[in-house]
């Protein structure tokens, strides 16, 4: 089954537990103010690849995994190529591979076939990276450019089946570096039962370059990563499950 | 048994020379953590503070802080010697190459003309009776090699598509099996090598038998020397080491008189660590050494091993730069038996990274197995995040073929201590002799004929096909040039400078690697690529010469893990390597070589015109094995498989690899980190990969050292180069800015 793919990554430390192959895949709904890989938005077929392809590929690198390691499918947006996901996470398991889904959640749907897909996608992955762009609605659309509603049905779905999710927040000063915010998040993380992981993620500015050379508007060029003190509370606040 | 050799378990050791045999009978593996280790003594930060503030005052004055002109350097040449007569005392470990600490000897015998000019280049002037004596009365090892250089030798030197060569300089990587010293006494050995004299030959007098004569009554009267110098200390190392105090020391006057005789381009120290380990361990247990004391002895060790200092020419040191010497050293690997050779002294001698900052010397090597212990594994990995200092060699590869008692020679290269020797042979750019293959032997630079006038291409689109074939024919010319300098450096070398300190504690009957090298490897693999699945036009200037050539299309690169790129690779390596060993090497010597720049990728990229990969006129090649700049687009793990498929068996010289990984790419805590590394070094080398050094630091840290070197922090910062370790801010602002440019792209 083919996939339209961004990049490959062979030496992804912070993309799930251990060393992962990393597989970035081309196109995604949302348009996140901070987003520092502008250049997986566009859904285009330039470089497609088979997901048998990929499985050899990533076995390649099986010694350098140890017992943690495997292969994380990252964007873009993945869930946009369910069928591509689908095959070679199925593939993946046949070989015994660790699976993980780096996923914004925005195309989940109940509904018709879409939705069995992924109930099937999810016999066949070990864990899941989510994020709450934003916990409010509102900023939710002012920093993406869409609803947050059908992540947050995501989420729960995830947690009505017990897959396990890493939740990584990114904390972009003025925009989601507010208590308030932070707050909310975690009264919403209270409800669910399947988070192992929590981590903050400091915006940066390293994606600057990628706006400039595709042309596209940059909003935040001006904004300063956040302050260790404010990255600390962060962790503070979200690591705060109430007892 | 003797008295010195009390509580240790016998075995063919006690017979015959073999330190083998003594480490494998006696050793202790340790399997535990890092967790015994003990900190600096106050001798150790006092001698430590006042080395440091040499090397200090040593920068201020330009990189050299004195130089004798007076007196010709040898075993005996000076009187005993500390880091400073007040506080002799705190030094466990004694000896120094000159009358003052960092001083840097006069040493004419491998070139007159050099030994004079590296003074005169830091304002000294050596006394003008040796130039009457080392040219007149007697010759120096570089003036015979240019006596008798034919004109092809010293075109293609000049065209520099040969270079480095050991002519200038001291060929070094001989190593001496210095453990001999402290387990036998000289007395012992000077026996057995008088012994080899009586049996030398059968009485009949043809060229080989009179040379070996001469050469162990040479080694005969360098161990009567060594002794004279420890005397001159205090110590009779005539006899065996009676402990661990004086087993370092014995060791140490050992190497000591090596570096007194000789300016080799690597003066190794050899697989030491194991070995003083069982002279610890008998202390310990009988209660006259404790851990802080043990320490305290490798950290004086190390101290000493830091302070060796070459006087060197310009040209030298933008070669090798940053004034590396080579005293390379390893800990752990396994034994042919399967056990870790791991021992507590492995952890102390990378433990002196912490307890006196990190530093190039001496360059740390760890043989590394993924059957090593855990512990051990992850401690090397977090003095790797933590200093960038060491080195990682696989004992996996090296051991079926030099067993379990080598050591590496210079930089990444692998000997059987005490057994075998290695002429250094420099490097070959192969980069070079593909652009002579395009124009018919016309270097590109130059615009003389330098090579053979084979028929030049004279297509403007290169054709792969037409391209290899005169490829194939341009190495092998190349390769028989190359050895047949060689041939004739080595014999020069032997008769006027010949290396009698090391080769006295060397078993008379030594095996002899012959180690060519390759430089240029990445851009000829690219530039085959380019040729063969893009589009090459070449622009040639006025009189039809290929000067720049025109890339259009995508073509696979090495160090992407790209099988289309890396068969051009490996098929490189083996043909050079079976063109090399066509030919008669000297002294019946087995011929390896090895991928393998050091820093001479700079210099060498310099001589080289534009590459069909995209590589401009002048730019630096890629160092070693390393991908070219920008080539790698999959990450590292790709780069590194790339490199792995190399097969070692066609370059047993090594197969030398540079990554720096930024700590964040590594993970987000200290923790991961270390185990990222460790997982790295194990899947590489599970690979069949030879070498790896680990830099890790960002970018924005180079850049602020290279703009702030005043820094204190960055007085001993340390990293990685191709084949050895720097300080940073000692490199050249070019290599600094190549450095730069590498690790920028890996970060990304």
């Amino acid at each position: 089954m083919l996939g339209s793919i961004h990049s490959i990554e062979t030496f992804g430390n912070v993309d799930g537990p251990g060393t992962r192959f990393v597989i970035f895949t081309q196109g995604c709904n949302l348009r996140c103010k901070y987003c520092h890989n502008p250049d997986t938005w566009a859904k285009r077929e330039s470089n497609m690849m088979d997901s048998h392809d990929l499985i050899k590929k990533a076995l390649r690198y099986k010694e350098y995994w140890g017992k943690d390691g495997g292969i994380t499918v990252s964007g873009g947006e993945p869930l946009l190529q369910i069928d591509f996901l689908l095959a070679l996470f199925k593939e993946a398991k046949s070989k015994n591979i660790h699976t993980c889904i780096d996923t914004s959640g925005e195309p989940f749907t109940k509904e018709g076939e879409w939705f069995a897909k992924f109930q099937e996608l999810m016999k066949y992955t070990d864990l899941l990276l989510v994020d709450i762009k934003h916990i409010d609605e509102k900023e939710h659309i002012a920093l993406t450019g869409k609803s947050g509603k059908n992540i947050i049905e995501m989420f729960r779905y995830l947690d009505e089946i017990k897959k396990p999710i890493w939740v990584r927040h990114v904390l972009v000063p003025t925009i989601t570096d507010k208590d308030e915010y932070l707050l909310r998040t975690r009264a919403f993380l209270d409800t669910l039962y399947n988070v192992e992981r929590i981590d903050v993620l400091p915006f940066h500015q390293m994606g600057k370059y990628k706006y400039e050379a595709l042309g596209i508007p940059y909003f935040l060029a001006e904004l300063n990563p956040p302050s260790q003190e404010r990255i600390d509370n962060a962790v503070r606040i979200l690591n705060k499950r109430k007892i | 048994m003797r008295e010195e050799w009390r509580n240790f378990e016998g075995g063919h050791w006690v017979d015959d020379i073999n330190v083998r045999s003594f480490i494998q009978h006696n050793y202790t593996p340790y399997e535990g953590d890092a967790s015994f280790l003990a900190g600096p003594t106050e001798a150790t930060n006092t001698l430590w503070a006042k080395v440091f503030d040499l090397q200090k005052q040593e920068r201020a004055k330009g990189g050299v802080l004195d130089c004798e002109t007076e007196v010709v350097s040898s075993i005996t040449a000076y009187d005993a010697a500390y880091i400073d007569v007040e506080t002799k005392g705190l030094e466990k470990v004694v000896g120094l190459q000159t009358d003052k600490p960092l001083k840097r000897a006069f040493m004419p015998f491998g070139g007159i003309k050099m030994a004079e000019q590296a003074a005169s280049t830091y304002g000294y002037q050596v006394n003008p009776k040796f130039d009457k004596i080392f040219n007149d009365y007697h010759k120096t090892h570089n003036q015979a090699v240019f006596d008798a250089y034919t004109d092809e030798m010293k075109r293609i030197r000049h065209a520099h598509v040969v270079t480095g060569l050991p002519d200038t300089y001291g060929r070094g990587r001989i190593v001496g099996d210095y453990r001999r010293v402290a387990l036998y006494g000289i007395d012992r050995l000077l026996e057995e090598k008088k012994k080899d004299f009586q049996n030398c030959g059968d009485g009949t007098m043809v060229d080989d038998v009179i040379r070996l004569r001469e050469e162990i009554a040479d080694q005969i009267k360098a161990l009567a020397a060594m002794k004279i110098m420890a005397a001159s200390y205090g110590f009779d190392i005539g006899k065996p080491a009676a402990n661990a105090k004086e087993a370092v020391q014995w060791l140490y006057f050992g190497y000591l008189a090596a570096i007194k005789t000789q300016n080799g381009a690597a003066m190794s120290v050899g697989r030491v660590s194991t070995f003083l380990d069982i002279y610890i361990e008998r202390d310990l247990k009988e209660g006259t050494l404790t851990e802080i004391g043990a320490q305290e002895l490798i950290d004086h060790l190390v101290m000493k091993l830091r302070m060796v200092k070459f006087a060197r020419i310009p040209s030298y040191n933008a070669l090798f730069s940053g004034d590396p010497v080579w005293a390379t050293l390893e800990v752990a690997g396994l034994g042919q038996d399967g056990r870790s050779m791991v021992t507590k002294n492995d952890y102390r001698f990378l433990h002196t990274l912490e307890n006196m900052g990190p530093s190039p010397e001496p360059n740390l090597t760890v043989l590394y197995s993924k059957r090593l212990p855990e512990n051990f594994r992850k401690y090397a990995a977090k003095i790797s995040v933590d200093t960038s200092s060491i080195q990682y060699e696989n004992d996996d590869v090296m051991r079926p073929i030099w067993g379990d008692d080598y050591s590496i020679c210079c930089c990444v290269s692998a000997t059987q201590t005490g057994k075998e020797i290695q002429f250094f042979g420099a490097r070959a750019n192969l980069a070079k002799c593909l652009l002579y293959a395009i124009n018919g032997g016309v270097d590109e630079k130059l615009g003389v004929q330098v090579g053979p006038e084979y028929r030049p291409i004279t297509s403007q689109v290169l054709d792969y096909d037409e391209v290899l074939k005169k490829f194939e024919q341009m190495m092998d010319w190349l390769a028989g040039a190359y050895v047949n300098v060689l041939n004739l450096i080595h014999y020069m070398h032997d008769k006027y400078y010949y290396e009698a300190a090391e080769m006295a504690l060397i078993d008379t009957n030594v095996r002899r690697t012959f180690a060519t090298g390759i430089a240029g490897f990445s851009h000829v693999v690219d530039s085959l690529s380019a040729i063969k699945y893009a589009k090459v036009t070449t622009i040639r200037n006025e009189s039809g010469l290929v000067i720049d050539y025109k890339t259009e299309g995508d073509f696979p690169r090495y160090g992407n893990d790209d099988d289309r790129a890396d068969e051009i690779a490996t098929w490189l390596l083996k043909t050079f390597i079976t063109d090399i060993k066509k030919h008669h090497t000297y002294r019946n010597s087995e011929p390896t070589t090895s991928i393998l720049t050091i820093t001479s990728n700079v210099v060498y990229g310099k001589a080289t015109g534009a590459m069909p990969d995209g590589r401009k006129a002048g730019e630096p090649l890629s160092p070693g094995a390393n991908p070219a700049y920008g080539a790698e687009q999959n990450g590292l793990l790709a780069s590194l498989n790339s490199v792995a498929k190399l097969p070692y068996e066609f370059a047993l010289d090594g197969i030398s690899n540079t990554q720096t990984i930024a700590p964040s790419t590594l993970g987000t805590n200290e923790e991961e980190r270390v185990s990222t590394l460790v997982r790295v070094l194990d899947g590489y080398f599970a690979k069949g990969a030879h070498h790896l050094n680990v830099n890790v630091f960002g970018v924005d840290k180079l850049i602020d050292a290279m703009e702030h070197p005043e820094k204190p922090e960055y007085a001993n910062f340390t990293i990685r180069v191709s084949g050895y370790a720097v300080k940073f801010i000692d490199l050249t602002k070019e290599q600094q800015l190549d450095v730069i440019a590498r690790s920028a792209h890996t970060s990304l």
